[in-house]
């Protein structure tokens, strides 16, 4: 169980985290998701005891990393975004040093450093010089490297950055088997990554939390009602003059179309209305042939989008999840308390 | 600390560094024992030692120009930093690597008293006495070098740097000659270079000198510590 409470990280007179608060229950894979420099880095690091925090605290199964911090660092394995490696050393004498930094004891050393090297399909390389190493086998050689010692908690900072598409696939295969006896917190600026293997999502944006929630959850909450794209065969005359006839269509815009003989529109609709039925009987009754029909929710990739955009024309979206800018200040009130 | 140790020094020597700060320092020991004992037949080791803290002093920033600056370049510091161990054993374990290569000269070196005493009169006592305060002496630089290094990124920085205060520090007796005396006989306490001059110039077993050296190798590595520390809070 980690818990992060109420973190501040000021440098001069930039804010990088800006009170933020969330909690990662044991076993879960969670995801970081934020674009670059929104503070993820950051808070990674101050979690794994790296930076110290301007306030706030986080603690790892109660315990606090500022006031204990060898305890803390014992359960936490950290990747690093730039994978923290001596160039200079084998891979394998790399992973001997940082099992005897994380206190492997002496005689687990060997077959550990041998089960992370398999674990991360860095046996291949054990005896190269890491200088030499690829930046898809340095990224690896660095999990290999957070997972000696097997602590309870990892901390991987874009664990995919540099790796082909097939690696892509072994790590994350490999992270959902590790969260089996792990919880995972893990780091990205690519949605369909953190989609794809975490069981919770917090999107953070200059450092503040703005959505927080299970993926299809964030999907549901924050999607707006789904439009509709529609091309017909017809002119434009008759398709808006069969169009208003059809109950709950809010509003229509035309779309371009590639087709001839055929125009395209996006549909609004009502409230809590499923008018594609309708559709279909107003243009088989005015004989205007349905080319495509197509429903367009919103997907995670545009919430994401929205949310983390710098437009303030975009941000009724953040509005709609808890405001924790806002929540700040009572708390820092029921403190002085 | 002991993984911080072993890593360290094995590091000196996969690199030349180590290589050449020891072959640096024990051609310089041949070519002034040659020069005075040898040839000149001077029984005093120690007259090579005095001539020898020249060369330590450009040796020593060569030395620990890379121990804290390049974790910090290549961003490994991440790892010491958040293994489970103390930011005092990191440093102590860095500490005591580069010490580990400084005695390797040091140890060699330890050979011409008996060489002397092998051929005619010899001052064992003193020349001994002086190489251990040699050996303190290079203590005391390799944790300022260290303290220097933990303050840039750059390794050239480091080793300038680090040379540009063992110079000072050098010097220290005659830069004090220009300050009022009630203020140069309060500072004049940091000369090292007489501790080491009443060692082998003198013969004096200098105990408060020894003391000197060794709280200011105290003093940096707290100060290394407490760089580390404060970066960490930034």
């Amino acid at each position: 169980m980690i818990e992060v409470r109420d973190l501040v990280k000021r440098y001069g007179a930039h804010l990088a985290v800006d009170h933020l608060s969330f909690s990662v229950p044991d076993g879960q894979i969670f995801g970081f998701l934020g674009p670059n420099g929104a503070g993820k880095s950051t808070t990674m690091n101050i979690m794994t005891g790296y930076l110290g925090a301007t306030e706030g605290e986080v603690l790892v199964d109660g315990h606090s990393i500022t006031d204990e911090p060898e305890l803390v660092k014992r359960s936490v394995g950290y990747l690093p975004e730039l994978p923290p490696l001596y160039m200079d050393m084998t891979c394998e004498e790399y992973l001997l040093f940082a099992a005897g930094l994380k206190k492997v004891s002496r005689k687990d050393r060997n077959s550990q450093v041998d089960r992370v090297m398999e674990m991360t399909g860095t046996m291949t390389v054990r005896g190269r010089l890491i200088r030499n190493l690829s930046k898809g086998y340095r990224q690896r050689v660095g999990l290999a490297q957070a997972l000696l010692g097997f602590p309870k908690v990892l901390i991987l900072d874009e664990p995919t950055v540099g790796l082909d598409p097939k690696q892509i696939l072994e790590i994350r295969t490999l992270i959902r088997s590790l969260s089996k006896n792990h919880t995972i917190l893990l780091s990205s600026h690519i949605l369909s990554e953190v989609q794809e293997v975490c069981d919770h999502l917090l999107i953070i944006h200059h450092g503040r939390k703005v959505a927080c929630g299970a993926p299809d959850e964030l999907e549901r909450e924050l999607a707006d009602e789904p439009t509709l794209e529609l091309t017909l065969r017809g002119t434009d005359s008759q398709a808006r003059a069969m169009l208003a006839g059809v109950p709950s269509v809010a509003a229509l815009s035309p779309l371009p179309t590639r087709e001839e003989n055929a125009v395209s529109y996006r549909l609004e609709q009502a409230t809590g209305a499923d008018i594609r039925e309708d559709l279909f009987h107003a243009c088989a009754q005015a004989g205007l042939p349905i080319l495509a029909l197509r429903r367009d929710a919103l997907t995670l990739e545009d919430i994401f989008l929205r949310l983390t955009s710098d437009d303030p024309g975009q941000q009724p979206g953040v509005s709609r999840t808890p405001d924790t800018s806002a929540a700040a200040p009572t708390q820092e009130g029921e403190q002085a308390q | 600390m002991t993984a911080i140790y072993k890593r360290e020094l094995s590091s000196y020597f996969n690199s030349m560094i180590g290589y050449i700060f020891i072959a640096a320092l024990v051609f310089f020991t041949g070519i002034y024992f040659m020069a005075y004992n040898i040839f000149s037949g001077y029984p005093h080791f120690s007259i090579s030692l005095i001539s020898l803290m020249n060369i330590l002093m450009f040796t020593i920033p060569i030395l620990t120009m890379k121990s804290m600056a390049d974790e910090r370049r290549g961003k490994t510091d991440q790892l010491l930093l958040t293994a489970p161990v103390s930011l005092t054993g990191v440093v102590v374990g860095k500490y005591l690597a580069m010490v580990t290569v400084l005695a390797v000269p040091v140890v060699l070196a330890a050979f011409c008293p008996l060489i002397i005493a092998a051929n005619g009169q010899a001052y064992l006592l003193s020349d001994y006495a002086s190489l251990f305060a040699f050996f303190l002496m290079g203590c005391v630089f390799i944790a300022i070098g260290m303290f220097i290094s933990s303050l840039t990124e750059s390794q050239i920085i480091a080793a300038v740097g680090t040379f540009a205060v063992l110079l000072i520090l050098f010097l220290w007796e005659d830069l004090m000659s220009f300050l009022p005396d009630a203020l140069s006989n309060v500072l004049s306490v940091f000369a090292f270079r007489t501790v080491f001059y009443n060692f082998a110039d003198y013969s004096v077993f200098d105990l408060g000198g020894l003391v000197l050296y060794l709280s200011m190798a105290f003093l940096f590595l707290f100060l290394t510590v407490q760089t580390l520390q404060k970066r960490r809070w930034n």
